[in-house]
């Protein structure tokens, strides 16, 4: 099966999902964390934050976007890149099944947005990651796009946001995925180099091989409030120390107190802050 | 006492058998049973599976770092701590000479024994073992002496304490600091890579793994339960990750293999600390022969050049 052919189905595939998309504001929604029913469009106007107990929801791509971007000032970059499948790797299901059902359900070739953005008025390069596709997992092209947007950061002279939402390493691309690490961080190094901003945006989760590396080394670091962030999952660090972990441990207020990141920040108060950050750092 | 797996029960039985006929003095025999060694070997070391590898990678009496450092090290001195926590006993730094060469050391250490297995922590590292590793690279950086990093850990260490001290972070910075590290820098895979905390003394001039060890994203009994939902699919999630020196080499994600005895590092130790010995100084020669320019620019392009996408 040819690439194209992978693509030209996996359209058909996203365009079969539409009339659900279409259902959806009719739809109530429980918040995962207090369990209140509220109606969708009640959400959807408070970004997508619980207006009970202010959970902040796990969103897409293009929500994030209308949240931190200035309207319609998105242009997206490298949107062609796509994963091969280098090891040929099956497990339950192979990678190139896992592959097709992601681009159905976000249609797009990977967990990763990148382009360049007005943030507040700042011209930005952004990426956001969407957990949608396999958990927002670090592959070979999330790490490529990633140092493309550090390398036009550097060329135009702007600042780079990254919106993290990842599981961590992707299995199926092993080693591949591991140096994804070392690549992104090895280009952010540059972006220090060239004395440009780098703000990195932590959502739930950002976990594994994300938070090892590029999440956590932002000049500036900001979580959302209630967002999962670490290094082991609950499972692993459970079954090592044989207990369980106390009430709040690995979330952003945990963090905050810890002193591994500068703020927690509510999704209504991103953007500016973002701005005004961005603006205290480079020349604008 | 040596410990032998399942697939090298019949070197041990020839072994054995050499022994005995030694005590006899029965010359003749054991000529015979050498060459029958021989060919023991060649048959059971060169058709491997991953899986065997995976075993002989974390084999207890393979060399840890420690093992090297006190066959390749002379006129030694530890260095301890990361200044502002504690010392990790995970991860062991060394100044000393390599054959006349001046060198710093980084290894992560597992140990032998129930005492020293928990004082090593069984070679996973917290947050300062990074932090220590990074204070002493950077040492290496300001004399101007080269840098030898010795990768053997199942992976950073998941705690409670690990967590609050930043794990992520400690791992991070070093990906980033070690990219640009000015001096030369030689990372050698000696038994078990383990994902991000070993890549965290990974990143280098020169990464080589040794024959017989292993570089995986996660561990194959984490892929397995994890992608199979089926812990003793471990076998099949070895295969699949593709984590054999051989498997990596070609996929072009190293630098080298480093070849250690036939009969693999754990029945030859001396043979396999000449053989790392040996590429260390090859390695150093090669990149002295460079500009700092020139090191640094071949590293960048090395590092982000990773990674397998169509456009």
């Amino acid at each position: 099966m040819g690439l194209m052919d992978l693509f030209s189905r996996s359209k058909s595939e996203s365009n079969s999902a539409q009339p659900k998309l279409t259902e959806a504001p009719t739809h109530w929604i429980k918040c995962k964390s207090c369990q209140a029913l509220m109606y969708y469009k009640e959400v959807e106007a408070q970004e997508h934050v619980c207006p009970k107990c202010g959970y902040h929801m796990r969103i897409g791509v293009d929500q994030r976007l209308a949240i931190i971007t200035d309207q319609g000032s998105f242009v997206e970059f490298d949107a062609s890149l796509a994963p091969t499948d280098p090891l040929t790797f099956v497990d339950k299901k192979s990678y190139k099944k896992r592959i097709e059902e992601g681009i159905a359900k976000t249609a797009r070739h990977s967990s990763v947005v990148s382009g360049e953005a007005l943030i507040d008025g700042v011209p930005t390069q952004v990426v956001i990651f969407d957990f949608a596709f396999m958990g927002g997992s670090l592959g070979s092209v999330e790490g490529e796009k990633i140092v493309r947007a550090i390398n036009r950061a550097i060329a135009k002279r702007q600042g780079l946001v990254i919106v993290s939402a990842s599981g961590g390493a992707r299995m199926q691309e092993s080693t591949f995925s591991l140096f994804q690490m070392s690549k992104t961080s090895a280009a952010l190094a540059k972006l220090g180099e060239a004395k440009l901003p780098y703000i990195s945006v932590l959502t739930d989760p950002t976990m594994g091989g994300v938070s090892a590396s590029f999440a956590m080394l932002g000049d500036i670091i900001i979580a959302e409030p209630g967002a999962l962030i670490g290094f082991a999952g609950e499972r692993v660090i459970k079954q090592t120390i044989g207990s369980d972990l106390p009430e709040g441990f690995q979330r952003a207020e945990f963090l905050l107190e810890k002193g591994s990141i500068d703020m927690v920040v509510t999704r209504g108060q991103m953007r500016k802050t973002l701005g005004d950050l961005l603006r205290m750092m480079t020349a604008h | 006492m040596a410990t032998y797996l399942d697939f090298e029960q019949k070197i041990r039985q020839i072994q054995e058998d050499i022994v005995s006929a030694e005590i006899r003095r029965d010359i003749p025999a054991v000529e015979i049973l050498k060459k029958e060694l021989d060919k023991e070997v060649k048959k059971t070391y060169s058709n491997l599976t991953p899986y065997q590898q995976l075993q002989l990678a974390r084999h207890q009496d393979r060399p840890y770092a420690m093992d090297y450092i006190n066959a390749l090290l002379e006129n030694k001195y530890e260095l301890h701590g990361d200044r502002h926590y504690q010392d990790d006993h995970a991860i062991v730094c060394y100044m000393g000479y390599i054959r006349g060469e001046k060198v710093v050391v980084i290894g992560e250490q597992k140990g032998r024994g129930t005492k020293n297995k928990l004082k090593r922590n069984f070679g996973m590292p917290h947050p300062e073992g990074y932090r220590k590793a990074l204070r002493v690279a950077k040492l290496a950086e300001k004399f101007n002496l080269p840098l030898l990093m010795l990768i053997d850990t199942p992976g950073a260490y998941p705690g409670l304490g690990a967590e609050e001290r930043n794990q992520s972070e400690a791992i991070a910075f070093n990906l980033l600091e070690l990219s640009k590290l000015n001096t030369p820098t030689i990372s050698v895979v000696i038994g078990e890579g383990g994902s991000g905390g070993a890549l965290a003394i990974g990143v280098a001039d020169r990464l080589a793994m040794m024959r017989y060890s292993v570089f995986s994203v996660i561990s194959p009994e984490g892929c397995a339960a994890i992608l199979w939902n089926d812990p003793t699919k471990v076998e099949i999630a070895t295969k699949a990750l593709k984590i054999t020196s051989e498997d990596l080499s070609s996929l072009g994600l190293i630098d080298a293999i480093i070849d250690e005895p036939l009969i693999g590092a754990h029945r030859d130790k001396e043979g396999a600390a000449k053989a790392i010995g040996d590429y260390f100084i090859t390695s150093l020669k090669a990149l002295r022969g460079m500009s700092d320019r020139e090191r640094l620019d071949a590293r960048y392009a090395k590092l982000v050049g990773h990674g397998a996408f169509t456009e």
